[in-house]
């Protein structure tokens, strides 16, 4: 449930967009296109079953150790049986978070229901960590569109953490010499052929890996399918003819997240209660980095202006001493 | 302008010094326990806030505090007020450490420290980030204001030769050290403007930067009239009041303006309403309008600003005013994805405290030890 | 426990490893030992044990009258293959099981004969057991027994009953015959009768320690063991089958069999994409096992996917290769919450630092201006 006061402010907030806007996309620069190759996931919340088998995957492709939270009794998680991980952090490149509202009796519900949230990347199309980033250590594939993280340009500077739309990118804060750590969609995996662990594993289909405009087409016959019809899912990659599994069409909230939201993101999500509710935060479909970047650009375009400014202070500095000199000089 | 400085003939160590000394010792154990340990072994950052108190108080607050040789710069060189060159050395030593200082908690920050150079290796430089910006611009500012303050320390060291070649370009150095802070002082205001929705609409706004160089501005000027009433105060030396009211007409007017334009920045984006959601935002812009609206009050009112208590008053108001508009954009109207918290450490506090403590101790020595403050009458003129 | 070891000592009497006649071989002290296992079983004291025990030595043995309907037989068979010590003796002994067309040493209308003695003598004591379906459509032509439809024959024995338990998936609701598209119309016994609390003991076949753990609960304390909403014993049906699978390591760390024989199903793990029911289906069998055949030893152990035998409208109407729907009641609490508070707050150290810094620069602004002032004052003096 929201407060009114959340509603106001996110009415508010709507308002100050909608009024700002034609100044604000006249000095913008243009959004970024998606790669036509571009790829992506798509993640049906109703299909999770919150098996956790794509974070354990994850840990797995990705060689991030098991989160092992301390706890008051020592020793207890010693073998690290349990994955702790309570978020996204400097080892959690992926997690499974749940939703629950009062009793939380039945999945999807949003009143007394629950539902299960996957957090990882969005691979934004116009990603903020990219266009923040001062040292390119996040990059974004031309091709696939994927964001990438280097580490040996990254100076730890973490302004792509508190740029991020969804608080993805992590630095590993419990060693000396850390790193940012975000999914880069298996990246590696995709190299040999294969896909993203998470979806490679996945039981149910709800994380599906494929080309973005496939997967928007599946999401729009999902949306578009009657709730309470029998249809089938995919599994693994969407492209592929892995054994698809039986299931009923849910309630689906009529919105793709990812569509539109800052400019678009080739990880997308399918829910039947709010998104906002997934710990998917409501945003605008204007990417901001798309503002930043034009008033920087218009500011330092060239550098005409930041010189321009030099040589114009200069000249009066040197006049102005020499003035002053003299009139020093007098006073004397 | 060599001239008519001298250094403060004054014991080097003091009971305060020493108290200062002992403060940034103990903030050095804990950045070595940082480097030892890692950033989350000593300060309270977490995956919603990445940027704590060192990024927010030390490096943004601390750089604007540092504005005050920037906004002498350019009251006395380009509006040609060449009658306040006396308050000139001093503004330019404050603003020395509080951006080396800057700089070294920057380093101190830094989660890979150890390739910060990246920063300046072209195949690695995004034009993009505001981040590249800022770096690139404070690391040139740090080294312009080193080499403007270095007269002082070649006058002292008696390197006549190297003193004058320094003079002979200094017209382009004090050109730098006007243009380079209006460039970064803004970017720091551009730099969350790509948070977007992050930062609550009270603070958002395209104006950011605009907003940003101006308060900075006004900090500098601020610092200045503070810091002069209290060292010639505490040092017994004589006032340079008349000349602080001068400064204050300034200050007065762009504070003035500053507010107006915010309330009506906010009114255009349609925003105003967020000041009165008795949010955290909100508390914190209300308090801030009111502590520069004081600060106007002060240096507009011509009984008022004679009053030298008063003046200082007002000075450190708008230093307030400065820090807590920057504390708040980065921190209290910063909304994280999801519900995360965040206070300081007590190690992260205490670096930060001895991160201050640094900056007054050198200040006070280097006062005692270079030609720095406005030389009295009575002392002669060295030539 | 005092108590119950002279309550123990005391039931046993003064010669416990003495055969009792009436069971053959079996001692009074194995008795014992089945009856308290039967008791843990449904989760009930060791006393209960005692008093079960107790109840099965009662000369008062309770006739059970057998009836079978659309049925495989399998049901009877699982219950003649338990291998607890002399249980096909017990089961014989403990109970007056006077009609089953299976095992009765009489045939024909002999055999119905005596049913119609026992049900008349005893009416109102007696148990009804009903194994298989009860085909309705037709008027019942298509299952029919000494020339009566089972219909009536249910309706029958069911009006003088004490109790009726429907034995097996298709007593309980229909089982394969009612598959669709259903051809002789099959119910459960509950449809047969309606309005009779008919006892499920649903699986295909049942695990025979659930139906005679039921049928002690009945003998004991005259009224049935708590029920659910299926009207399955709760003992035995309380728990998905999911939430005690030995398998349920695998499925939490991800590691699942993808097809049969393939890599990971030699490894043994989880079943879940191959089509197992367990997260949707009712049963203890991962618990005791299936069919009495031996500890550990059940479908999904043996590698094959539960089918949900157990579970209305999952067995025989599910297509085996289909996806469970994961049945919780809620989700697990160990799940990181979308709005879980994270971060650390402002310590009491911290704050006191905090305000300590503050106060100090607060007061020396203060004196400074204080002093300020004064030298202003005088100054002007």
């Amino acid at each position: 449930m929201h407060t009114r006061r959340e509603f106001l402010t996110a009415a508010g907030a709507g308002g100050a967009c909608a009024a700002a806007r034609p100044a604000e996309a006249a000095i913008s620069r243009p959004p970024r296109e998606m790669p036509p190759a571009a790829v992506g996931m798509l993640i049906d919340s109703t299909l999770c079953i919150g098996c956790q088998a794509c974070v354990a995957a994850c840990r797995d492709a990705n060689g991030v150790e098991v989160e092992d939270t301390p706890f008051a009794l020592a020793g207890w998680n010693a073998a690290r049986t349990w994955d702790t991980a309570l978020d996204l952090d400097g080892r959690t490149l992926n997690v499974i978070k749940v939703w629950r509202d009062g009793t939380a009796e039945v999945k999807d519900r949003a009143s007394d229901g629950f539902a299960f949230a996957k957090r990882h990347c969005l691979h934004c199309v116009d990603p903020s960590c990219v266009s923040v980033c001062p040292v390119s250590a996040m990059r974004k594939d031309p091709e696939t569109g994927i964001v990438s993280y280097d580490p040996d340009a990254c100076i730890g500077c973490r302004y792509c953490t508190y740029g991020c739309p969804f608080g993805v990118p992590q630095f590993d804060l419990a060693v000396p010499a850390g790193k940012i750590n975000k999914c880069e969609m298996c990246r590696h995996l995709q190299a040999e052929g294969r896909i993203p662990a998470c979806c490679d594993v996945c039981p149910t289909g709800a994380s599906l890996f494929g080309p973005v405009a496939a997967l928007q087409e599946e999401a729009d016959r999902r949306l578009a399918a009657a709730a309470g019809a029998t249809t089938t899912f995919p599994r693994g990659d969407i492209r592929e003819d892995r054994p698809r599994h039986e299931g009923v069409v849910p309630a689906y909230l009529q919105h793709t997240f990812g569509e539109t939201e800052v400019g678009g993101t080739q990880v997308r999500y399918l829910s039947a209660v709010p998104f906002a509710n997934l710990g998917l935060p409501t945003l605008p479909d204007f990417a901001p980095s798309r503002l930043s970047e034009g008033i920087q650009h218009t500011l330092y375009r060239w550098l005409a202006a930041p010189v321009l400014a030099v040589i114009g202070v200069a000249f009066l500095v040197r006049r102005n001493r020499i003035r002053q000199a003299r009139d020093t000089g007098r006073e004397l | 302008m060599a001239a008519s400085a001298e250094r403060l003939r004054a014991p080097l160590i003091t009971p305060l010094t020493l108290v200062l000394g002992l403060l940034a010792a103990v903030a050095a154990y804990f950045v070595v326990q940082r480097f030892a340990l890692g950033l989350g072994a000593v300060t309270n950052i977490n995956a919603g806030y990445p940027w704590g108190i060192w990024v927010v108080i030390d490096v943004v607050i601390g750089s604007a505090i540092g504005c005050g040789g920037f906004a002498m710069a350019l009251l006395i060189y380009v509006f040609n007020r060449g009658e306040h060159s006396p308050l000139m050395r001093p503004a330019l030593l404050g603003g020395l450490f509080g951006y080396t200082l800057a700089g070294a908690a920057v380093l101190i920050d830094l989660g890979r420290w150890w390739q910060f150079y990246n920063l300046v290796l072209p195949w690695h430089m995004n034009p993009n980030s505001v981040m590249l910006e800022i770096g690139l611009c404070v690391m040139l500012y740090v080294v312009v204001l080193w080499l403007e303050f270095s007269p002082a320390i070649l006058e002292r060291l008696g390197w006549t030769g190297w003193q004058r070649r320094i003079d002979g370009i200094m017209w382009l150095l004090i050109a730098l050290g006007i243009v380079l802070p209006f460039m970064h002082q803004s970017s720091l205001g551009s730099a969350l403007i790509v948070l977007g929705t992050k930062i609550d609409p009270v603070y958002q706004t395209p104006f950011l930067p605009l907003l940003f160089v101006t308060s900075a501005l006004a900090m500098g000027w601020g610092v200045v009239i503070a810091e002069a009433t209290t060292v010639s105060h505490s040092f017994r030396r004589p006032s340079e009041h008349r000349l602080i009211v001068r400064i204050a007409r300034v200050v007065g007017w762009l504070l003035l303006v500053w507010v107006a334009g915010r309330f009506v920045g906010l009114m255009v984006r349609g925003a105003l309403g967020g000041v009165f959601a008795g949010s955290a935002a909100a508390a914190t812009f209300w308090v801030e309008t009111a502590l520069a609206l004081f600060a106007t009050a002060v240096c507009l009112s011509p009984a008022w600003r004679r009053s030298e208590p008063l003046m200082l008053l007002a000075g450190l108001a708008i230093i307030l005013f400065g820090a807590l508009y920057r504390f708040a954009a980065y921190l209290v109207a910063y909304h994280p994805v999801g519900s995360y918290s965040y206070a300081p450490s007590v190690p992260e506090l205490t670096v930060t405290i001895g991160i201050i403590a640094l900056e007054i101790l050198l200040y006070l020595s280097f006062v005692k030890l270079f030609p720095v403050l406005h030389a009295t009458r009575r002392a002669p003129a060295q030539a | 426990m005092a108590d119950y070891a002279v309550q123990l000592a005391e039931a046993l009497g003064p010669d416990p490893d003495a055969p009792i006649r009436r069971f053959g071989t079996v001692t009074r002290r194995q008795l014992f030992r089945f009856c308290a296992g039967v008791a843990a079983t449904m989760g009930l004291s060791q006393a209960a044990g005692v008093r079960m025990a107790q109840a099965a030595e009662s000369p008062a043995r309770p006739p059970v009258i057998w009836l079978s309907g659309q049925e495989c037989t399998g049901c009877t068979e699982s219950l003649l293959r338990a291998y607890h010590p002399s249980l096909e003796t017990l089961i014989l002994d403990l109970i007056s099981l006077d009609y089953h067309y299976v095992l009765c040493s009489g045939a024909g209308r002999q055999a119905t004969d005596h049913k119609h003695k026992v049900m008349d003598e005893y009416r109102g004591q007696y148990v009804l057991v009903t194994e298989g379906g009860t085909p309705m459509k037709d008027g019942g032509i298509y299952c029919k027994s000494g020339g009566k439809t089972h219909v009536e024959l249910v309706r029958e024995a069911a009006a003088g009953a004490a109790a009726v338990i429907a034995i097996g998936s298709c007593a309980s609701w229909g089982g394969v015959q009612s598959a669709g598209p259903n051809p002789t119309g099959a119910v459960g016994t509950h449809e047969v009768i309606p309005g009779t609390t008919v006892i499920n003991i649903p699986g295909c076949p049942p695990n025979p320690y659930n139906f005679l753990s039921t049928v002690l609960h009945l003998l004991t304390f005259g009224r049935p063991p708590a029920l659910d909403a299926e009207n399955r014993p709760r003992f035995a049906y309380g728990r998905l089958i999911h939430e005690n699978c030995e398998r349920r390591p695998h499925f939490d760390a991800g590691r699942f069999a993808l097809e049969f024989g393939d890599e990971g199903h030699r490894q043994g793990f989880c079943l879940y994409k191959i089509g197992c029911k367990g997260p949707e289906t009712y049963a203890n069998c991962p618990a005791i096992g299936f069919g009495d055949v031996g500890e550990g030893s059940w479908p999904v152990a043996n590698g094959a996917p539960c089918f949900g035998c157990t579970e209305k409208g999952i067995g025989f109407d599910k297509p085996v290769h289909a996806l469970a729907t994961l049945r919780t009641q809620t989700p697990p609490s160990v799940y990181p919450a979308t709005d879980a508070p994270k971060g650390e707050g402002l310590s009491p150290g911290a704050a006191a630092l905090a305000a300590g810094a503050a106060g100090i620069a607060i007061g020396a602004g203060a004196m400074l201006v204080r002093d300020v002032g004064r030298r202003d004052k005088g100054g002007e003096a």
